[in-house]
């Protein structure tokens, strides 16, 4: 969507950091357990229980600051964030107000197909926060009551908060889509957003150049996207909707009627609606948690989580395309996957020697069929030592390419070795003194074509082509191609 | 008087209670005079001085990742007001908070 | 002497050497509670079977030669606000009337380890918030000492069933003086320890960064005992130190040497009861005729104690009290009722035509949880509530929050001064003593004022404690405060000890009729 007006993005992202107990109490986080099983009196936020940190919690937070090149103060601290919702059996979240455990970052994002300039995205803040429950609402709404489930209260989240530095729907999803990588690489969160591991709100208006300068539109807050998909979508529609309201009514932030609002993604209808807020429910008041203490974190502390990171998904791309020679699409396809994937593409090229064919494979056929069965790569039956030597034959020659794919399909199928799946699908090498012999007696065969090929009729070598595949599945077309022009030159 | 009725009654729906008309009354003149009491504070000069959140001077009190025993579930909802087998049960929640 | 009369340290002594029973002793004190307590309702529940039980079992295992505890028997009545598991933990309020914890505070868990007979629950002001027990939610406590008048508060029952020879140990909690405060109204001793010495796991929560619970008694020892059972690091409470904790039994009979205290000029002006100025100066004397040196030294932050806490502590109770809502436990409002209140105030509002109104008309969630909160709560509480919530809320923090939080920090440099130059400060609890029920229930400002001399030293953060020191013409007894730097627990109880070998005023009980 093209719009003549400057577009600005703001992102706020929750993701559940991968613990295996909440933020102040040790209840398990699992996802998935049956409704409040997984509580004690602190989840349900009784008289006299008091919150103590999670150390896991905090590590992980800083792994995730540090990777988005985030200061970390060497004091930080917690607070509370009052309000009254069931889902929040405290009246409080605790969370982090005026001192965060890191700011000032940032991510660098790009477009392998060149949609937008690469460019970073700064990093306000991240910070830890405790989540709330879960409220689910009857279906006529208004008429019966509200259910809770306490399971996922307390449950430790990190809250990303970049700056307005996105200017499309599509810089969003890609800020989305490298920030996930990203926290996957660290193994920080599984950012899984059906189970909520991920979570986005944005804040997205426009700027306007008009004859009395740049005027800013209401910034409006949306809400209720449940994928990056929806997130581009509903960014799109904010950007429509946003040039057509200012092209009506001219309304200004900050002016009449211009102030901030909160629209909710409506993914069956495509839209976004307005959501009633009242007002007094901003009034947080935020004061230092008294019942914890503050964080302070050395030099060497950050250092060591720094050592810790691992290679990043950038670095990655990068080594990538400078070791195997690939492309910045084919790295970056690569890397998406997530690392496992990197690392059997990593074996393979090494093993085939051609960094290239070894990306062209992985991201074909290897995977087509993860895809296909819904498996990690890890449960790929086709080892990456396995494969290669099925890479080699198709590279030299012995295996036309498309015999190669019925071959791995094959391997893959019947869960075993390269030569006994050849042997069984009866595919035998075709060496060169056969594939010789082949063509000669095609040649004798075939007085007509001979003569159309002296004539400078190369296109009659396909009859050729043709008769020796019926002869001979496993004939390398290419070869018989080159074999049959060259004879023929010499008759 | 340091705070109006209106006030008083915003101040009410924030810490959710709820004054009938002759407790909205008293509370607004009783509020009002312990704050004004509070104005004393205004001349003791604090340019420069750290607020003092806690009186304790620790720090990084951390607990290590370890899953320990929840709550069986008629337990946690033993002393709820209203509830089904497996929730906490409030009137119809509408909308974000 | 009788079992009643004796101090726990007596009666321990009495259980070792086998001259008396658990049974015995626990009988002893459900008697003088049959006796007085309807009178003076120290108790809002008694566990008489229970108590029995556990002395029995506990009097089984001694007679076995198997290991007792530290406490070996003896009764320990406890405030109304440390969870326990199972049964009734009201904290002085309808909220939480029929509520029962599902685990054990801390400081249960470790009377019940000690062999404490767990004989009852005293009362208290709603959530800790008052100093006269006139707001507990369950009726008065009398003082002992004259029944007309206040025990103080918020430990009011804990200081009146010791003053009343119901039990011998008592554990309360110290928010401004809630501890010091009613054992000085009640003639018995109390403590304040250092803000983290002991573990707030399980304390109903009133103002977190001022809350700490204190033992009470009628003697030094006493309380020694008391504290060495319920000090301690908690992994539980991350506020707690976890930093040993002295034996402060074996070394409370030890006198101070070269005791220095300092008389803070400031507690000695405009308000101050002529007969409690007088019976602190005289404790101060008796100190010097023990070897100690007197001076005196100015906190010239002191008088804005009362300001200051009475900020902090709303803003935190505003936080710590918003848990109370209906939606998961204690206290809901009936929501038939409430419907039916909705639907006709809807209705009259479409009749007036008044929109504005109509779209400002509670959701009934929002109705549910100011119904229960307004049933639930007395006027003291939503007094606090509405103080905090306005003082934290959007454009007042730094006016009042914040700057609150800067004047605590001046009060403790206050102390951090003083404690360079003396080693003990001392001074009155109260400005004055009990005085009557009734009298300052429609002035908030008063009542708060009484904390003047305490709630310091929870800013601040550091350990006091309350002696009895004489008694007023009208016979009602008079404390002296003796207040030392954090972790100087030690300290205190010697100098308390010292004291009580020179004067009897721990031991004047008062007649019951």
């Amino acid at each position: 969507m093209s719009t003549p007006h400057k577009v600005v993005i703001g992102l706020e992202v929750h993701v559940q950091l991968d613990t295996r107990t909440k933020l102040f109490c040790s209840c398990s986080t699992q996802f998935g357990a049956p409704p409040n099983t997984q509580t004690c009196p602190l989840c349900i936020g009784m008289p006299g229980t008091l919150p103590v940190m999670n150390r896991r919690a905090l590590e992980l937070g800083m792994k995730a600051a540090l990777a988005l090149n985030c200061e970390i103060p060497r004091f930080t601290k917690w607070d509370r964030k009052n309000y009254y919702y069931p889902d929040l059996p405290k009246g409080y979240q605790i969370s982090q107000f005026d001192l965060p455990m890191s700011c000032d970052g940032y991510l660098p994002i790009s477009d392998a197909k060149g949609r937008f300039e690469p460019k970073r995205v700064g990093i306000i803040r991240a910070h830890l926060e405790e989540d709330a429950g879960k409220s689910m609402h009857a279906e006529a709404a208004g008429k019966a009551d509200s259910r809770i489930d306490l399971n996922r209260c307390g449950t430790p989240l990190l809250e990303i908060v970049s700056e307005p530095d996105m200017r499309s729907a599509e810089e969003a999803k890609a800020f989305l889509t490298e920030l996930k990588l990203l926290l996957v690489y660290l193994g920080v969160s599984d950012c899984n957003m059906q189970e909520g591991s991920l979570r986005v709100d944005a804040n997205i208006n426009l700027h306007v150049d008009t004859s009395e300068g740049t005027k800013a539109t209401p910034i409006v807050e949306v809400k209720n996207m449940n994928s990056f998909r929806a997130v581009e979508r509903a960014l799109a529609y904010e950007i429509v909707r946003q040039t057509e309201a200012w092209e009506e009514t001219h309304t200004e932030l900050g002016g009449p009627g211009g102030f901030k609002t909160t629209r909710g993604w409506d993914e069956s209808a495509q839209v976004t609606r307005p959501q009633r807020t009242k007002e007094e429910s901003s009034d947080y008041r935020y004061f230092p948690e008294p019942d914890l203490v503050p964080v302070t974190v050395t030099e060497d502390q950050i250092e060591q989580s720094r050592q810790s990171l691992g290679e990043l998904p950038a670095a990655l791309r990068t080594r990538l395309e400078a070791t195997y020679e690939i492309t910045p699409y084919d790295s970056d396809v690569l890397v998406n996957q997530g690392r496992a994937l990197v690392d059997y593409y990593i074996e393979l090229a090494e093993a085939c020697g051609d960094g290239k064919q070894a990306a062209n494979w992985v991201q074909q056929d290897v995977l087509r069929t993860l895809n296909e069965r819904q498996i990690p790569v890890e449960q790929f039956p086709v080892s990456a030592a396995a494969l290669a030597p099925l890479l080699e034959k198709v590279r030299c020659g012995k295996l036309d390419a498309n015999r190669g794919r019925e071959v791995l399909a094959g391997m893959v199928e019947l869960g075993r070795g390269l030569e006994d799946v050849m042997r069984e699908m009866g595919i035998a090498e075709v060496d060169d003194s056969a594939l010789e012999t082949l063509c000669r007696e095609l040649l004798e065969a075939n007085p007509k074509i001979v003569a159309d090929l002296k004539a400078g009729k190369q296109k009659a070598v396909g009859g050729l082509i043709g008769q020796a595949k019926k002869q001979n599945p496993n004939v390398n077309p290419g070869k018989v191609r080159q074999l049959c022009l060259e004879l023929v030159e010499k008759m | 008087m340091s705070i109006s009725r209106e006030e008083v009654e915003k101040v009410s729906l924030l810490g959710r209670l709820l004054l009938g008309p002759g407790e909205l009354e008293k509370m607004t003149s009783q509020m009002g005079q312990i704050l004004d009491y509070m104005h004393l504070l205004s001349e003791v000069d604090t340019e420069n001085v750290e607020p003092m959140a806690h009186a304790l001077d620790l720090t990084n009190v951390l607990r290590d990742d370890t899953p320990g025993v929840s709550l069986p579930r008629d337990e946690a909802l033993a002393a709820a007001p209203h509830r089904d087998d497996e929730c906490f049960l409030v009137p119809a929640v509408l909308g974000d908070p | 002497m009788s079992l009643i009369e004796s101090t726990a340290t007596e009666l321990l002594g009495q259980l070792q050497s086998g001259r008396t029973t658990a049974v015995e002793i626990a009988a002893a004190c459900l008697k003088q509670i049959d006796r007085h307590d309807a009178k003076i309702k120290a108790f809002l529940r008694v566990d008489r079977d229970g108590a029995l039980a556990r002395a029995a079992e506990i009097d089984a295992r001694r007679k076995a030669g198997k290991p007792v505890g530290r406490l070996g028997g003896l009764p320990v009545a406890v405030k109304d606000l440390l969870c326990t598991k199972g049964q009734r933990t009201t904290c002085g309020s309808r909220m939480l009337e029929n509520f029962r914890p599902p685990y054990d505070a801390t400081v249960i868990a470790k009377l019940r380890a000690a062999d404490a007979v767990l004989i009852g629950r005293t009362n208290m002001d709603e959530f800790a918030m008052g100093g006269s027990n006139e707001n507990s939610a369950f009726g008065l406590t009398h003082n002992p000492w004259d029944l007309t008048r206040i025990p103080g508060g918020s430990s009011g029952g804990a200081a009146a069933s010791l003053a009343a020879s119901m039990v011998p140990l008592s554990v309360g909690s110290d928010t401004g003086g809630s501890v010091r405060q009613p054992a000085g109204f009640c003639g018995v001793l109390g403590m304040k320890p250092t803000y983290g010495r002991v573990s707030r796991y399980g304390l109903v929560a009133f103002a977190s960064s001022l809350d700490q619970i204190g033992p009470l008694g009628r003697s030094a020892e006493d309380i020694a005992l008391l504290l060495e059972v319920i000090a301690g690091g908690d992994p539980l409470d991350s506020t707690s130190v976890d930093r040993p904790v002295p034996k402060y039994t074996e070394s409370i009979a030890r006198p101070l040497e070269n005791l220095r205290i300092g008389l803070v000029r400031e507690h000695f002006g405009e308000g101050l009861d002529a007969e409690v100025e007088a019976a602190v100066r005289e404790a101060t004397r008796v100190y010097q005729s023990l070897g100690a040196t007197v001076s005196e030294l100015s906190m010239p932050h002191g008088k804005y104690a009362v300001a200051t806490y009475y900020i902090i502590a709303p803003c935190e109770a505003s936080s710590n009290l918003a848990r109370y809502d209906g939606a998961h436990y204690g206290h809901r409002t009936d929501e038939k009722a409430m419907a039916v209140e909705l639907a006709a105030q809807r209705k009259a509002l479409q009749q007036t035509g008044d929109s504005r109104k109509l779209e400002a008309l509670d959701n009934p969630l929002i109705r549910m949880y100011r119904r229960t909160r307004a049933e639930g709560f007395g006027a003291e509480v939503k007094r606090r509530i509405m103080i905090g919530t306005y003082a934290l809320s959007a454009g007042y923090y730094d006016a009042y929050y914040l700057k609150a939080l800067k004047v605590r920090r001046l009060i403790r440099q206050d102390y951090d001064r003083a404690f360079e130059q003396v080693d003990l400060i001392a001074g009155p609890v109260a400005p004055t003593p009990a005085f009557e029920i009734g009298e300052k229930v429609d002035d908030p400002l008063a009542m708060y004022l009484l904390d003047l001399y305490t709630a310091s030293a929870n800013l601040a953060g550091i350990a006091g404690m309350s002696i009895p020191c004489g008694l007023s013409t009208g016979g009602l007894p008079i404390g002296l405060q003796l207040q030392a730097p954090p972790f100087e627990e030690e300290r205190l109880l010697r100098a308390a000890h010292m004291f009580q070998q020179a004067t009897d005023w721990h031991t004047r009980r008062p007649e019951l009729s």
